[in-house]
């Protein structure tokens, strides 16, 4: 079948599905990935009234605390060499952000593959690797770990919050679960959140589908996890990439910007050695708690407001001089609506 | 972030594969995906193979990700 009509058979479902079920209906879709394909496609404005998107906190960039930058560029003040992500550089700390630190104090590089970041230890043997990411990115960290490079952890894990999302005031209907987090953990990952829950690929008819999927699912009160990505996605995940994250890391509490200390959520570099929150301890210790913005980052990846709800937006905040993480990294919420021009009421 | 696209495995180096993103070669990392071959069209994220693909979706993927570069250069 054409893409075309793909489109509209799920279009065709969704209306009939919406009509049955009669009242407001909340789906959140979790992925970074997912909210910039809804935005890009307009779908939010193709559903029926009744039908409601919002974005959830699936942008790791946008979720690490503005104290854990300011503990990396501490660690550049003081000559130690530090390597990331590249959105990881853009991210203002509660002074400025680890890209500012690179012109001010050198030593801080880009990476797009941990590979890298081996290549570098050659030369520059103390090397820290600032660790970032769900599912899908902590086993390239775990790797490094493997090759004794000192890692500072943020990594998170995606059920947890969701679970948290499940407790808040908003009430979520559903979820569009991430494509290749879920790739890693499998899909009964899932199971332990009590919601109706799709899996979904990356284009615009298998979003479609995966909302149709959920609606059916919403309809008949079902609370479980349909694999929505088969190709990619299989019923256990990734065993060698779940061994290594057992194995160099421990399942610890951890900050999210904006939804606060979420208990089992983080991962933790389980060697102290290799540890940089350990290591350093002594430099760190000093590092103060960030003061507040006026930023609204928190509530938006919560899916309570929208960017535009924001007093910052498009005002002192944008791609060009962001004052959230979410407009700094391309999947943040802000940093995509500002892309798309759209501002929902 | 979590991005991640299909490749097509050219040649295997031990725990490294040449791979093909329909004409871009990149050396990739496949420690994390047991039994590949020459051939295979596999998931990479950050410079590693995460998950084997079955060929059709793979190629539809393909498809689709060469119709939005096409998008973008047409100036949408």
């Amino acid at each position: 079948m054409e893409n075309k009509e793909l489109i509209q058979k799920y279009l065709d479902e969704i209306v009939i599905s919406a009509k049955e079920i009669g009242r407001d209906i909340i789906l959140m879709e979790i992925c970074g990935g997912h909210t910039n394909l809804i935005m890009k496609y307009g779908i939010r404005d193709i559903l029926p009234k009744n039908i409601r998107l919002i974005s959830g906190p699936g942008c790791p960039v946008c979720v690490s605390s503005q104290y854990d930058i300011d503990c990396m560029i501490e660690l550049a003040y003081r000559g130690i060499p530090i390597a990331t992500y590249g959105d990881m550089l853009r991210v203002p700390g509660s002074k400025y952000s680890l890209d500012d630190a690179r012109a001010k104090y050198g030593k801080v590089f880009e990476v797009y593959s941990v590979q890298e970041v081996l290549k570098l230890k050659e030369e520059y043997p103390d090397i820290v690797f600032f660790g970032i990411g769900f599912e899908t990115t902590a086993p390239m960290t775990a790797f490094l770990l493997k090759n004794n490079v000192c890692v500072y952890s943020v990594h998170k894990v995606v059920p947890p919050a969701m679970l948290a999302l499940a407790d808040e005031d908003l009430k979520v209907d559903g979820f569009i679960d991430p494509g290749h987090v879920s790739t890693i953990i499998g899909r009964k990952a899932y199971d332990v959140v009590p919601a109706p829950q799709v899996i979904a690929g990356f284009t615009p008819e298998r979003i479609l589908r995966a909302i149709s999927v959920l609606l059916e699912l919403i309809k008949n009160n079902k609370g479980v996890v349909i694999n929505g990505y088969p190709e990619a996605v299989s019923e256990e995940g990734n065993k060698n990439a779940q061994d290594l994250l057992e194995k160099y890391f421990y399942i610890a509490d951890s900050k999210w910007r904006g939804l606060g200390e979420l208990p089992k959520s983080g991962l933790e570099v389980f060697d102290d050695a290799l540890n940089a929150k350990i290591k350093y301890k002594d430099i760190l210790k000093d590092v103060p708690e960030p003061v507040k913005t006026g930023c609204r980052c928190g509530e938006v990846l919560k899916g309570l407001i929208e960017p535009s709800q924001c007093p910052l937006y498009k005002k002192v905040c944008t791609p060009e001089s962001p004052v959230g993480a979410c407009m700094v990294s391309e999947e943040g919420g802000c940093a995509i609506a500002f892309r798309y021009g759209k501002e929902n009421e | 972030m979590c991005y991640a696209i299909p490749a097509k495995i050219i040649e295997i180096t031990g725990d490294m594969a040449r791979v093909d993103y329909g004409g871009v070669m990149k050396d990739v990392n496949i420690n994390l995906v047991d039994n590949l071959c020459v051939g295979d069209f596999v998931l990479i994220h950050a410079g590693f193979a995460i998950e084997k693909l079955n060929k059709k979706s793979a190629l539809e993927s393909l498809e689709i990700i060469k119709r939005e570069l096409k998008n973008l250069e047409d100036g949408e």
